[in-house]
């Protein structure tokens, strides 16, 4: 990888405006990232505030049930503000604060971004204003409510199809006029370059951790690691320190929403093409003339149009294998996972678990999987209920 | 035959920009055709794109306005010859990136050279990334062209020195759309552009009336009008071309009297 490429994937397609502070970043993180004071910091917020490291969790429940290998989940949504998304933002708000920044922005979906970004921010005295799509504000009202306790701005953005995408088209926005000032705290492993390098940096503690811990436990690397794949992030976490063991499936698993025939999903990969959108050359649901498609998942943290350009190049080399899983499965899932192992999952998460239901029974018994439970399903549990005809409202 | 190069050499430029299929593929045609007479020395034609980021709200609504009557690239490239047979003055389109790659550089290209457009402008294709493209452009005599933000600073040289057809110097940190005042110290980054620069360099982003509009080409070559245009057709729908044509008047009184 040089100069922000993976492949002919990746790049810096951003407005004039914004090429000279994507150069400074560049520059800070590469700086930063090596400087032990900085290194040692950010390791302890990761212990002491986050939670880390994150348990590695033996579903000895799922595995008889399933009947197949072995199963592990990467339990960062045991972390602190439920998800794996804490991991990047203390990161990405350490630098803000080494740059001199004061203030902070970030786009999000199912909030899970937005509210790990307010809650750093809180924590280190930056100003946060977080863009979030209209139609998720109303989808995920609890967690508005919960970034503006945390002392955050949410605006509700109403271009476009009013969800993920349209937030990052804002915050990019919002960032071209404001950069003295302002970090654009990206959520996932997406955007120009430094972007997909530094989220996947500070995500890759999820398979430093996981390999060190499977090694413990069990003497040998898994079979497989899965995770599911929106813009990316956990799964590029998931995937990154397993990439040069061979041996070791790196599974990704997109929301399909009804069906990737059907017009309404979310799965890139599957359905997608390459483009250059949103900073980067990567694959996109499109249509001929290169208009990105409005997409569908019934997880509001997958659904966007893109993928990292990381993924979009371990798709290319065929490294990585990724799979469309529908609303209905994902749902399916959640509920399974819940009753086996009394685990309340994110629907995102619920994904790769259903992905997992599929292949675990395929395999040997001494096959081990590692499934990345990104986050926490509390948010998602009105949404379940009503996806089953429930009348349930937050 | 460079006709970039020709409506520079007049004197000051006006530079008018309208989207395509806005709201229709005729009103869009007439609303050109309003700003040439009007004295337009140079047409950037928009092809909508579903994801504008670099636009404020005035041209985003141009952008889903124009889809939604069915503006295609194809349908563009059908506008910009029917304009062509019309005028001599320079056309250029403006748009981003993906749909230019969706729609295959070589391919594009070769469309602009055959009917007469004469550049290109992609907000989200700065100068590190334009390399792609612009060995393609090359090829058809088309020209890239390179903008120039306040931010700039050092990046001012290369971007200069190796731009084609004209800059584009953004007034303004933000997105498109009018602005009641210019800040930026725009006579400094002029300074710094009439150092390197090889070709004519006009000021966008927030000229909105004439007042700005001479100030900003007495420090330039040039002014490039988008929203304030636009904002025309979001308010007359299909019938802004006597309102576009009063406006547009208005600015190049203003430009091409200095």
């Amino acid at each position: 990888m040089s100069n922000g490429r993976y492949g002919d994937f990746g790049g810096q397609y951003v407005p004039e405006t914004l090429m000279n502070e994507i150069h400074k970043l560049e520059e800070a993180y590469e700086h930063f990232s090596k400087d032990p004071d900085f290194i040692a910091e950010l390791d302890k917020l990761n212990r002491e505030y986050a939670n880390r490291p994150s348990l590695l969790y033996y579903a000895e429940k799922m595995t008889r049930d399933l009947g197949g290998a072995k199963i592990y989940f990467k339990r960062e949504d045991l972390n602190h503000t439920g998800s794996h998304k804490i991991n990047n933002v203390l990161g990405q708000c350490l630098l803000a604060k080494k740059m001199g920044k004061t203030r902070i922005i970030a786009e999000t979906g199912a909030g899970q971004h937005g509210v790990a970004a307010a809650t750093a921010a809180a924590l280190m005295d930056l100003e946060c204003e977080i863009f979030m799509g209209k139609e998720d504000t109303i989808r995920q009202a609890l967690n508005v409510y919960r970034m503006e306790l945390l002392g955050a701005k949410v605006h509700p953005v109403t271009t476009g199809t009013m969800t993920l995408k349209d937030a990052v088209n804002e915050a990019m926005r919002d960032w071209s006029s404001r950069v003295d000032d302002t970090l654009y705290v990206l959520g996932s492993v997406m955007g120009p370059h430094p972007f997909p390098m530094m989220v996947r940096d500070f995500q890759s503690v999820i398979s430093r951790e996981a390999r060190e811990q499977i090694l413990e436990l069990e003497g040998k690397l898994p079979t497989a690691v899965m995770a599911c794949v929106g813009g990316g992030s956990n799964a590029m976490g998931m995937f990154y320190n397993f990439i040069n063991d061979k041996d070791v499936r790196l599974i990704g698993c997109e929301a399909a929403g009804r069906g990737v025939h059907t017009g309404e999903t979310a799965a890139t990969i599957a359905t997608g093409s390459v483009g250059v959108f949103h900073g980067m050359k990567s694959l996109f649901c499109q249509n001929e003339y290169g208009q990105i498609a409005p997409v569908y998942s019934i997880s509001a943290g997958l659904d966007y149009p893109g993928i990292g350009p990381e993924h979009a190049y371990l798709h290319s080399i065929g490294r990585a294998e990724y799979v469309p899983v529908t609303d209905d499965e994902a749902v399916n899932a959640f509920e399974y996972i819940a009753r086996t192992e009394g685990i309340i999952c994110a629907v995102e998460s619920a994904h790769a678990v259903a992905h997992l239901m599929k292949i675990a029974p395929t395999m040997k018994k001494d096959d081990i999987i590692i499934c990345c439970l990104s986050g926490r399903g509390d948010k998602d549990v009105a949404a379940i209920a009503r996806y089953r005809g429930i009348d349930l409202h937050e | 035959m460079n006709r970039i190069e020709n409506a520079f050499k007049k004197g000051k430029a006006f530079v008018g920009f309208l989207t395509a299929g806005d709201p229709t593929f005729d009103s869009s045609f007439e609303n050109i055709m309003a700003a040439i007479k009007a004295g337009a020395d140079m047409i950037e034609i928009g092809i909508p794109f579903s994801d504008p980021i670099a636009e404020g709200v005035v041209i985003q609504g141009a952008d889903l306005r124009a889809l939604q009557a069915g503006m295609t690239t194809d349908r563009a490239f059908e506008l910009a010859a029917k304009v062509r047979k019309e005028t001599d003055i320079p056309l250029v389109f403006m748009t981003y990136l993906n749909p230019v790659f969706k729609y295959g550089y070589d391919r594009f290209f070769a469309r602009c050279k055959e009917i007469g457009v004469d550049g290109l402008i992609c907000p989200d294709m700065p100068f590190e990334e334009k390399g792609e493209a612009d060995e393609i452009a090359k090829k058809y005599g088309i020209s890239i062209i390179s903008m120039i933000a306040p931010t700039s600073e050092a990046r001012i040289k290369s971007i200069a020195e190796s731009a084609d057809g004209f800059l584009y110097i953004v007034s303004s940190m933000g997105v498109t759309g009018v602005r009641s005042e210019i800040n930026t110290d725009l006579a400094a980054i002029m300074e710094s552009v009439k150092k390197y620069k090889k070709v004519p360099a006009a000021i966008g982003f927030g000229v909105s009336t004439p007042e700005q509009a001479e100030k900003m080409a007495a420090l330039s070559d040039g002014v490039i009008v988008g929203s304030a245009i636009v904002r025309i057709v979001e308010k007359y729908g299909e019938k802004a071309a006597p309102e576009i044509y009063n406006f547009v008047k208005s600015m190049t009184d203003a430009v091409h009297k200095i």
